[in-house]
């Protein structure tokens, strides 16, 4: 390939990845643009990006419209729950799973593959009773234990990946220098899969940030509702929507979910494994 | 490491004492009835009126609290059927008729035959009772309604110098044809449809023409069949779209909220919308926008068309039926009717708050809109079984096709009919 055509298809390679970018940031600038627009712009056949006159009324009238506060409160205490139980239950479970290949979990790998393809609709009313049973209706409690059982199959499947990435050779190699079998795990892998507990708590975390069903239907009262419940109620019938206020408590919904990943970004994608072995 | 394990430590701690005041429950026991109210108000003006309500309520009856929950149209349908199964159902339910029937045919709404006062029985007519009785039964009281109107562009109306209609001498449809066709000049419309849900458009609307579309038999059962009644609306549409090209294509696929944009532009002459909708007019309109509300195209049947009305039910489960019913009872007081329907932009149904003054203005439309109030009837098929797969399997895609000319009426009406009573039958047997 010469130097003019490799040039062609690098610029080509960026120009898709930028379509790729503009395609996938439309959405969140134009809710960003759309919860600074006064009533009359919202309604404008010519919509800019910028508004004209921008303001922050929609804000105003959605925290003075719903509970917003609260909710996201309700969300906050959801999500850090699930994302922190989930991973607490996994990683075990998932050093479990790569470290000793057996029928067993492969057959329990196949099992969380396959509980990935069920419906919500099939499992809320089994687990709508369960609960109840549990008495744990209306509680975060019962939410938060709905959303671990929801993101369980697929963190251990992301930690059995991490897992499976840390060379075997280190833990060795701390067992001959006397290391014990819990100290290796403490203080050689642990910290090795950090990245990996931080993507699947992460992962976990917005499962629970963005679930909508399982809230609507386990919460009863308006103290325990959950922001994407609540987001709901800016919502008419036949498709009708407060559309200034809706746009700007979404906007303000996926916050949460960007600082964070602004945060630990790094962590994710730092690489930590780099260097770990000597090739 | 050991800040690892102390860091784990105090998240653990953390997360427990949040948790501890994460549980939950329905109250202490004081002796006092609490009955819980899932309303699915959800403009401002109409939560307040509601959770007004509800405060005095509370006031004056210190034994019957009613706890104010709010719900969702987005969703309520599945909420609602999860809450039933789980026997965790509100006791005073809103909702919309058509979504009654299942509900009220699975045995989990109450019959409120015997437990509704004379007063409210004798204050909203028959034919809204119509709307939420299901074999036999009584499931909800009808409370708001909502006819389909024009909404206008004034200045493009009287500038055409087209005869403007009241509900005493609406356009028929094939005047309308003629109007949307004068009132379609450059880069301007002289209607949009907004027709993303072209079911419950084209058959409530249809009703003015005679069209019925659901024919029950004799021996209870329902079969589709299509006259020359039921095809007025939709030929009427369609070849506004695309014969004489007087309608707008590209708002075929919207929800009425987005045509309004080009209704405010002077794209669109006329929209036909709910009449709820005037809120967002009043809202979004620029300065200067001039509109006004006008009666939906009447038939052979008159200015009739199908409404859906909003509902209150109880419901099977509760163990308060009868304090949920006296709940209701003050709800739907003629001026307490009144003040949730200014705050919904809705109708009332009953008799004494549509007589009310404040809705017999010509500010907003209100009085076009009372005006209409008597030519309401039941939504065709909202008592039919099977009426929403027949809906969403068949008659959404058959009418979208028709609409945009992809297909021809004989073949929309092979569609509804053959297709839809293989629907329906499953559901007969």
């Amino acid at each position: 390939m010469s130097m003019r055509t490799r040039r062609s298809v690098r610029a080509g390679q960026y120009l898709a990845l930028l379509c790729y970018l503009v395609f996938l940031a439309f959405p969140f600038l134009w809710l960003i643009s759309t919860a600074f627009k006064p009533a009359p712009e919202l309604g404008s056949l010519h919509p800019t990006w910028i508004p004209h006159h921008p303001t922050l009324d929609n804000f105003r009238a959605a925290f003075d419209e719903q509970p917003l506060l609260r909710a996201a409160a309700n969300s906050l205490i959801a999500a850090v729950s699930a994302g922190f139980i989930a991973v607490v239950i996994a990683t075990p479970m998932a050093y479990v799973m790569a470290r000793h290949r057996s029928r067993l979990s492969a057959a329990a790998t196949g099992w969380v593959v396959v509980s990935q393809a069920f419906p919500f609709v099939l499992l809320i009313i089994p687990l709508f009773l369960v609960l109840k049973y549990l008495h744990l209706i209306n509680t975060l409690w019962g939410l938060i234990m709905v959303y671990v059982v929801w993101s369980l199959p697929f963190a251990l499947w992301m930690l059995v990946g991490y897992v499976r990435a840390v060379p075997p050779e280190l833990e060795e190699a701390a067992a001959v220098d006397g290391a014990s079998r819990l100290r290796t795990l403490v203080s050689v892998t642990a910290p090795l899969l950090a990245p990996g507990i931080v993507a699947t708590a992460l992962f976990a975390f917005i499962t629970a940030w963005n679930e909508f069903f399982f809230a609507l239907v386990l919460l009863k009262t308006p103290e325990k509702q959950t922001l994407p419940v609540v987001l709901t109620h800016f919502l008419g019938a036949e498709g009708a929507s407060d559309l200034g206020p809706l746009a700007a408590a979404a906007f303000l919904a996926t916050l949460p979910s960007l600082v964070l990943f602004a945060v630990i970004q790094r962590r994710i994608t730092g690489g930590m494994l780099a260097g770990a072995v000597k090739s | 490491m050991r800040a690892v394990v102390r860091t784990a430590a105090a998240a653990a701690t953390a997360l427990a004492l949040l948790l501890t005041g994460c549980g939950g429950g329905d109250g202490g026991a004081d002796g006092r009835i609490t009955i819980r109210f899932q309303s699915l108000a959800w403009q401002k003006e109409s939560v307040d009126a509601n959770k007004q309500l509800v405060k005095e309520w509370n006031a004056s009856h210190p034994d019957v609290r009613v706890q104010y929950v709010q719900g969702s149209w987005d969703s309520v349908h599945d909420q609602l059927l999860t809450s039933f199964e789980g026997d965790e159902a509100p006791d005073v339910i809103h909702d919309a008729s058509d979504d009654l029937a299942d509900f009220a045919y699975g045995g989990y709404l109450a019959d409120l035959r015997t437990l509704l006062p004379g007063r409210l029985t004798a204050d909203i007519p028959q034919r809204s009772w119509r709307t939420s009785t299901f074999d036999g039964g009584v499931y909800g009281v009808p409370f708001l309604q909502e006819p389909r109107v024009l909404i206008a562009n004034t200045k493009i109306l009287k500038a055409s110098g087209v005869r403007v209609p009241t509900p005493e001498k609406p356009w028929s449809w094939t005047e309308f044809g003629q109007v949307t066709k004068k009132l379609t000049g450059k880069g301007r419309y002289g209607v949009a449809w907004p027709l993303k849900e072209p079911v419950s458009v084209t058959l409530n609307l249809g009703l003015s023409a005679g069209g019925e579309l659901f024919h029950r038999g004799a021996d209870g059962k329902v079969t589709l069949a299509m006259d020359d009644g039921d095809l007025v609306v939709p030929r009427t549409i369609h070849d506004q779209v695309n014969t004489d090209h007087s309608a707008a294509r590209t708002a075929l696929g919207m929800g009425g909220g987005d045509a309004l944009p080009g209704l405010f532009g002077g794209k669109y002459a006329m929209v036909p919308l709910g009449f709820s909708y005037r809120q967002q007019v009043v809202e979004q309109a620029p300065k200067g926008f001039e509109w006004t509300v006008l009666p939906a195209p009447a038939g052979s049947a008159g200015l009739a068309q199908g409404v859906s009305p909003q509902t209150l039910s109880v419901a099977e489960d509760s163990p308060h039926k009868k304090e949920a019913v006296e709940f209701i009872d003050f709800l739907l007081r003629p001026a307490n009717m009144v003040r949730l329907a200014k705050g919904d932009w809705m109708l009332p149904t009953g008799k004494e708050a549509l007589a009310d003054p404040s809705l017999h203005t010509a500010d907003r439309g209100w009085a076009t809109g009372v005006a209409l109030a008597g030519a309401l009837r039941s939504a065709p098929a909202q008592s039919v079984r099977g009426y929403p797969e027949w809906k969403d399997k068949v008659a959404t895609p058959a009418y979208q096709e028709y609409y945009s000319g992809a297909i021809d009426a004989a073949e929309l009406r092979k569609r509804l009919v053959k297709d839809g009573n293989r629907v329906l039958a499953r559901y007969q047997r």
